[in-house]
């Protein structure tokens, strides 16, 4: 925003008299070094967030699965994985990742309050890493144009109680 | 090319300063004008719009289509802003909701802004380069019926209900046969490639134009900047739309014959499209941005009554958004799990490209600061570019960070980002040009007041649209939805939206207006009304079909638009008037332009339209899943090409040409360097990004891609027989062809080098032709026998390609049309063959690694 600001001020000031200028000040110093400062800095801010929420270290896995057009998951359950349709659910608290496929066309897991998105790929295995920091529901949908019902294309992740984990029945008490 | 040789047939004097030519003695205007107005003009009457070939008419009539197309891109806008205005939006339902944001980012994408400044660049850089016309002026009316056709075709689809519905970038497997079984896809991916054969052959006319056209003199590094940004475009096109045009075949060989490239459960994948046409999509937007910055370089400095800050700088700038935008695909595809440190290279280089803007942007702020800024017209444009392109700018570093993209990939943040840079970089400063050169178009004065109305209703429409959908999108709103949850902030948010879409509607219909009443009813303009030191308003207003009746050596480029319009209409520069009665124009060096030769343009001709209705028969016939009749469309296709090259021979009576008192020209450079060959170079290098594209293709889905494992070709001895035999024909037709053509230089007849290298041709698109039908695994079975088998098509069809070229040159033997000098034919057919056997060696070369790489 303040550097939005800065060119409407330089180009306001621009419609005083006419004056002298060096052409290398301006072309060098702000087009170059300038905007080569300012971007190095972002750079590495984003960087050092994006290497934070990165896969470190183990997670609890589960399973995201696309298809036209609705979501099927699995989670790790006490005998073995449980499966569950449009609802995903996760122990909050502790980093979970997704892994993440489709049957048919590109779909995309998105979970907004929750970050991070990732595209479903027939053909391949993608993998998220998400951390819920407080049980609850979370709203899900598909980001990636799927065809006609794409805008239908919604879940909800339910993160439970990590005390209750894993959940005695998906359908079990709700947070 | 830089060297003319002296040849026995015509002994030129070439000056090595150009500075030197001597004028020409005056002449009367008046009787010079009429010569060349005889000569240039197009044609009375309907038949005069079919056959025209002068820049001056395609360039506009390119810009006025290109307007007609946006104003049907808006009006599909409007139903997208009128369904999102409510929350459940009742009126269009979902099918027709996708064909219409489909349609309106394909229209205002390959419709609108391509040709729009395709147009601009043909209409003006002949004239601010000082000559007569573009170096193949039917290619321009090609380009300009290809693009029509292809624009009806699309538009016809959209009215029959069974327009595109996949979104603009058509992502596989979406657009496959499986999930799009109808022919909306088919009419995208015919549709948008028909579009792109003139976005190629502009690119290749405008190329050689500005290395090879400009007036006598004009050094590289003196010449506009705006020819320079469109240097830059025409290379960015080059390299660009083959691997679109390349994913668009693929695609539809997938759809049409089954052909599984993108299939993941045979071996394709989706991912390959995603790079292919992010190969094309990302340069796209520098492609429509650089032209656009053009403008502003220009008509900056002219209004603040100054020269322009940092020439050199600006240069630099533009060479490396060319190299750097091409670095930057991927960041299209943040959210296809591609490892990080990709990402960070990615993100760091998509950053990267925001310096050459920064120093463009500051260039033209010193600008304004050393100049007394006039507030006419095009500089409220400029400053509503400036507001808007900033802003678009950031939004698109918060893109290109990876965190923050993973949150608003996808919303309506996007699409808001998206606009802003578009309508920003691309549209203002479009608007700007053309109130900049409407003087120059229609020869009339604006209308008070209205143009500046236009300007503020569009302003603060389009921030009042898209500054919401940037909090829409952050709310979570994803784009590409018909109806949206009934949310409170979302539904003012959008309904403000929708409400302010309508008011930037109205600016639009406004400048329409405008400018309607400006051609129409404007009253006569002075001459170089804005008082620009450059050659394009050195011409009388609306500029005759011939722009110059002399053509300006340095003394007259420096001399300012005042002195040298009269100088040059009295005939005072070089190779005044049209006194042989035909279209001449001088062709330069490309480093310094020392005049070389002078080339002969084609008259108006129906050709164009011809061959253009001609591949549209071609198109239809497979929109309508009639492939084997389509080849047959190919038969007349080739027939009007060979008769279009026919036509291009320069008159064999044609003598060397006094051009200015002691500088007499060739009409036929000595060693083969002339238009011609510049062009066919040209079209070699976006054929070599074609054919690079195809391997990384082959690479991407032999090494990267998962899926069924390759099935195994014994490929056995009759094979290895086979291509090596194909490979040794090529070869011997590459050597004969130089043969023969020495012989032609030293005034012998052709001799055996010709017909060997025909018959040798032939053959070899025999054997391959046996080679694909007979010996090939089935390409339908596994994606790796797709693009093996598509590879050796490629091969073939420059093996064809090459048998039509040396047929041709052994038609001209037989009718003695090949003598010393004019043995352009000749020496085409050669380099065609070489790339072609270089193109062979290779994929030989790559199909036996894929062999050995299992
Ligand atoms: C005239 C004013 C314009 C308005 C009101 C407008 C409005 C919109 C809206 C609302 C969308 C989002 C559709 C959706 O996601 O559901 C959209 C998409 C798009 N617009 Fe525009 N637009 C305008 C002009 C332009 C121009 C001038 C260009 C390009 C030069 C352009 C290129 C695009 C593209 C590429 C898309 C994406 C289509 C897709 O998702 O497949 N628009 N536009
Ligand atoms: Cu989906």
């Amino acid at each position: 925003m303040a550097l939005a600001l800065m060119v409407f001020v330089l180009v306001a000031l621009g419609f005083g008299r006419p004056r002298a200028i060096t052409e290398g000040r301006w072309v060098f110093g702000m087009g170059v070094w300038f905007s080569l400062g300012v971007l190095s800095l972002i750079l590495i801010a984003a960087l050092w967030v994006g290497e934070r929420i990165l896969p470190h270290g183990p997670a609890l896995e589960v399973r995201a699965h696309a298809r036209q057009w609705a979501w099927s998951f699995s989670h790790p359950g006490a005998e073995g994985p449980v499966t569950s349709e449009g609802v995903l659910h996760i122990p909050a608290g502790r980093p979970v990742d997704v892994l993440i496929t489709s049957t048919d066309v590109i779909h995309s897991f998105w979970v907004p309050q929750l970050g991070g998105k990732m595209d479903a790929i027939p053909g391949r295995e993608n993998r998220l890493r998400l951390e819920a920091a407080r049980p609850g529901t979370y709203e899900g949908l598909c980001a990636e144009f799927c065809g006609l019902e794409h805008a239908a294309m919604r879940f909800e992740v339910i993160a439970h109680d990590p005390a209750q984990w894993p959940p005695v029945s998906p359908e079990g008490p709700r947070p | 090319m830089n060297t003319p040789m002296n040849t026995p047939a015509n002994t030129p004097l070439t000056p090595h300063d150009p500075a030197s030519i001597p004028a020409n003695p005056p002449q009367r205007a008046l009787g010079l004008h009429r010569e060349l107005d005889r000569v240039w003009r197009n044609a009375p009457g309907l038949r005069g719009q079919i056959t025209a070939v002068s820049h001056t008419t395609l360039g506009l009539r390119f810009m006025v289509t290109a307007f007609l197309f946006f104003g049907i891109g808006g009006l599909l806008a409007m139903l997208i802003r009128a369904q999102l205005a409510t929350p459940n939006g009742a009126f269009l339902d979902t099918a027709l909701y996708n064909q219409i944001f489909t349609m309106h980012g394909s229209i205002m994408m390959f419709l609108f802004a391509i040709p729009m400044l395709e147009g601009l660049a043909m209409y003006l850089l002949p004239k601010m380069l000082g000559t007569r016309d573009l170096a193949f002026p039917r290619l321009s009316a090609l380009g300009y019926w290809c693009y029509l056709l292809g624009g009806l075709i699309l538009i016809a689809a959209l009215l029959a209900g069974v327009a595109p519905g996949e979104g603009w970038f058509m992502y596989t497997p979406l657009s496959g046969k499986t999930y799009s079984p109808g022919i909306n896809a088919d009419v995208w991916l015919l549709g948008v490639t028909f579009v792109e054969i003139s976005a190629l052959s502009a690119a290749i006319e405008l190329m050689v134009s500005i290395l090879r056209l400009r007036a006598p003199g004009m050094k590289l590094t003196q010449m506009p900047l705006f020819a320079w940004y469109m240097l830059g475009t025409a290379a960015m096109m080059l390299a660009g739309f083959p691997p679109l045009i390349l994913g668009s075949v693929l695609l539809e060989m997938e759809r049409a014959f089954g052909w599984p490239f993108f299939d993941p459960e045979r071996g394709g994948d989706p991912l390959l499209w995603q790079h292919l046409f992010w190969l094309f999509g990302h340069p796209e937007v520098y492609i429509i941005f650089l032209p656009a910055a053009g403008v502003l370089s220009t008509v900056i400095p002219v209004l603040c009554r100054t020269q322009i800050v940092g020439y050199g700088a600006i240069v630099a700038a533009i060479l490396g958004m060319v190299f750097l935008s091409f670095g930057l695909w991927v960041h299209h595809m943040f959210a296809v799990g591609i490892p990080h440190l990709a990402l960070a290279f990615f993100s760091a280089a998509s950053m990267l490209v925001a310096v050459p803007t920064a120093v463009q942007i500051f260039a033209w702020i010193a600008t304004l600061w050393r100049g007394r800024p006039e507030l006419k017209l095009p500089m409220l444009y400029i400053l509503g570019f400036f507001f808007t392109f900033v802003m678009g700018g950031l939004t698109g570093v918060m893109l290109a960070v990876v965190p923050f993209n993973w949150q608003a990939h996808d919303t309506a943040f996007v699409t808001a980002h998206l606009h802003y840079v578009l309508i920003g970089g691309f549209v203002f400063p479009m608007l700007a040009g053309v109130a900049w050169w409407m003087p120059l178009m229609s020869g009339r004065r604006r209308v008070r007041g209205l143009g500046e109305a236009a300007f503020w209703f569009i302003l603060v429409g389009f921030h009042g649209t898209f500054f919401l959908m940037h909090l829409t999108g952050l709310m979570g709103m994803a784009r590409r939805i018909p109806s949206y949850p009934e949310n409170p902030e979302w539904t003012a948010l959008n309904l403000s939206s929708s409400f302010f879409g309508f008011v930037m509607t109205i600016g639009f219909a406004l400048f329409a207006i405008d400018l309607i009443l400006q051609a129409g009813f404007g009253k006569r303009s002075v001459r170089n009304p804005w008082k620009a030191p450059s050659l394009d308003w050195a011409m009388a207003l609306p500029p005759p079909n011939y722009n110059f009746a002399s053509l300006p050596g340095p003394a007259l480029q420096q001399a300012g638009a005042e002195a040298a319009m009269l100088a040059l209409a009295k005939g005072e520069g070089l190779l005044p008037g049209a006194p042989r009665g035909r279209r001449e124009i001088l062709v330069t060096s490309v480093g310094t332009a020392r005049p070389e030769h002078v080339a002969i343009l084609p008259v108006n001709t129906g050709l164009p339209l011809l061959l253009a209705l001609a591949i549209s028969a071609f198109v239809l016939l497979m929109l309508a899943g009639l492939y084997t009749l389509a080849p047959l469309a190919l038969i007349p296709v080739v027939t009007l090409i060979w008769i279009w090259a026919r036509r291009a021979m320069a008159p064999l009576d044609a003598t060397p040409i006094e051009v200015a008192p002691g500088l007499v020209l060739p009409v036929q450079p000595g060693d083969g360097g002339t238009l011609t060959r510049s062009g066919l170079v040209s079209l070699l290098f976006a054929n070599g990004t074609f054919f690079a594209s195809l391997l990384f293709g082959l690479a991407f889905i032999s090494l990267v891609s998962p899926g069924p494992p390759r099935p195994l070709w014994p490929a056995d001895r009759t094979v290895l027989l086979a291509t090596g035999a194909v490979l040794a024909l090529l070869a011997m037709a590459a050597l004969g062809l130089p043969r023969a053509l020495s012989h032609i230089e030293t005034g012998r007849r052709a001799g055996a080098g010709l017909p060997v290298a025909f018959a040798a041709n032939l053959l070899a698109l025999a054997l391959l032709l046996a080679l694909g039908l007979g010996q090939l695994p089935d390409p339908t079975r596994h994606a790796a026998d797709a693009v093996r088998a598509a590879l050796v098509a490629y091969v073939g069809l420059h093996a064809a390609i090459a048998t039509l070229f040396t047929a041709f040159a052994l038609d001209q033997a037989r009718r003695g049309e090949l003598a010393p000098g004019r043995a352009g034919a000749l020496r085409n057919a050669g380099l065609w063959q070489s790339y072609t056997l270089a193109a062979a060696a290779v994929t030989l070369a790559a199909l036996w690694a894929q062999e050995a790489a299992s």
